[in-house]
């Protein structure tokens, strides 16, 4: 049998395998090990052009395979009464699972869909309104949040010069202007923290000191709609701050 | 008040996302307990109706959604703005569905590939989210779906997805030994 198996059509080692078992007629739990290895490899040799990361992966189960055959030829040692464990079983156990995940795969494939199969009412003018709808602002997470960070960095243009002041910026000093500057707006977008001046240091002393005041659940972070702006408010009244108001060597920032 | 229920249906109708009974109740003004028969009314008077679009019950809220019988018309309408699943991705999503919190190297060692590259994908589509760091020397990161996974999927909540037993009938041990159903997350 020589039908040309592709190995980019395949997500990983495992789904290769399963295949080859399914198309070899075998049965799941016993394995025909010397066969099922001797095809592997000879797929394996085909794919010598393959770029380094992925021919890795299909390599490290090959070696498996290669274990796991090697193991099957020694004799079953008798004079030992505990039972041995078959030298498939770890195999056998992790392409069950990843069966299941497969199959789950293949039903998110088919679930209906919103935007492919299922529609919402189309609002637009929400756009119109951004930054009056503050009702319905969500909760974002940290990955939100720094993503914004990046894209912010990217902005930044690139320092050219080279001046060697060494400028020690305290995250807590942070902390304190920015509660100083909540306290006077209430709310202030993720851009508006960052003010175009702020140096590349600046900008990540106050990234510092807005991802601690999180921590502290001293302020929250929201969002109207994913990529939207990200707005910041005190979380709890200004009169209470001072109880939060971190002491400077715990931070463990210089 | 007779007219709750234009209001109630007025306030999905032109809600950004699935409205919660919580956000409804603050909206409208009244107690959850008067909003609940209301929005139990309006399930049934849409699922009797026969029209194109229904009331469902999307990540822990309602929201008006065309019906699924209608996917191969509408579909026309999607062409350019449905988001195209890998299979690798899609595998990815299935397993941090079923075992959130999971890390990166539970994953990789579920699907034997590395999938650094397809878990940033959907991270930047919004479909995961970080839920915290597993406390293990690395600390590694935990990821869970997201809200938005859940609106995609039409899913109410994660209990809404089929348990793992349907989908490995011929393997009755290997369940009971380890059991994965999802567990719902905050």
């Amino acid at each position: 049998m020589s039908i040309q198996i592709r190995v980019e059509n395949f997500s990983g080692p495992l789904d290769l395998l399963l295949h080859l078992i399914k198309s070899h007629e075998m049965d799941i739990y016993d394995i025909r090990i010397v066969e099922i290895t001797e095809q592997y490899l000879t797929i394996i040799e085909q794919m010598q052009q393959l770029d380094l990361d992925v021919a890795g992966e299909f390599l490290l189960m090959a070696a498996t395979l290669v274990h796991i055959k090697s193991r099957m030829l020694l004799p079953v040692s008798e004079d030992v009464g505990e039972e041995e464990e078959d030298p498939r079983a770890e195999l056998v156990k992790r392409l069950l699972e990843y069966q299941r995940y497969k199959d789950v795969a293949e039903l998110f494939q088919q679930l209906p869909q919103l935007e492919r199969d299922i529609f919402l009412g189309q609002f637009q003018l929400a756009d119109f309104f951004e930054g009056d709808s503050e009702e319905n602002e969500v909760a974002i997470g940290i990955y939100q949040l720094a993503d914004a960070f990046h894209q912010l960095m990217k902005d930044q243009p690139v320092e050219s010069f080279h001046e060697v002041v060494r400028e020690s910026l305290s995250v807590a000093t942070y902390i304190e202007r920015i509660v100083e500057k909540l306290t006077e707006k209430i709310r202030l977008s993720f851009r508006e923290f960052f003010s175009a001046e702020f140096s590349r240091n600046e900008l990540i002393v106050t990234f510092l000191a807005t991802l601690e005041l999180v921590k502290m659940r001293a302020v929250n972070i929201e969002q109207v709609d994913a990529f939207s702006e990200i707005w910041l408010a005190l979380s709890i009244p200004p009169d209470q701050l001072s109880q939060i108001s971190p002491e400077k060597d715990l931070l463990g920032y210089e | 008040m007779n007219n709750l229920r234009q209001l109630v249906e007025a306030f999905i109708f032109a809600s950004d996302g699935p409205l919660s009974l919580d956000r409804l109740s603050v909206l409208t003004e009244q107690p959850k307990a008067l909003i609940r028969p209301v929005i139990e009314q309006l399930l049934q008077d849409y699922a009797a109706s026969e029209r194109g679009f229904y009331l469902a019950e999307i990540a822990g809220g309602y929201q008006f959604r065309t019906v699924a019988e209608l996917a191969p018309w509408l579909r026309k309408l999607s062409k350019d703005r449905a988001t195209r699943f890998s299979k690798a991705a899609l595998e990815t999503l299935a397993i941090i569905a079923y075992r959130q919190p999971a890390t990166r190297a539970e994953i990789e060692y579920l699907r034997g590939v590395d999938s650094g590259g397809v878990m940033k994908t959907l991270l930047d589509k919004n479909l995961l989210r970080i839920l915290g760091k597993k406390d293990v020397p690395g600390r590694p990161m935990m990821y869970g779906t997201s809200r938005h996974f859940l609106e995609l999927f039409g899913l109410r909540d994660l209990n809404d997805l089929p348990t793992l037993k349907e989908f490995a009938a011929l393997d009755p041990e290997m369940i009971e030994a380890d059991p994965l159903d999802p567990e719902p997350v905050g």
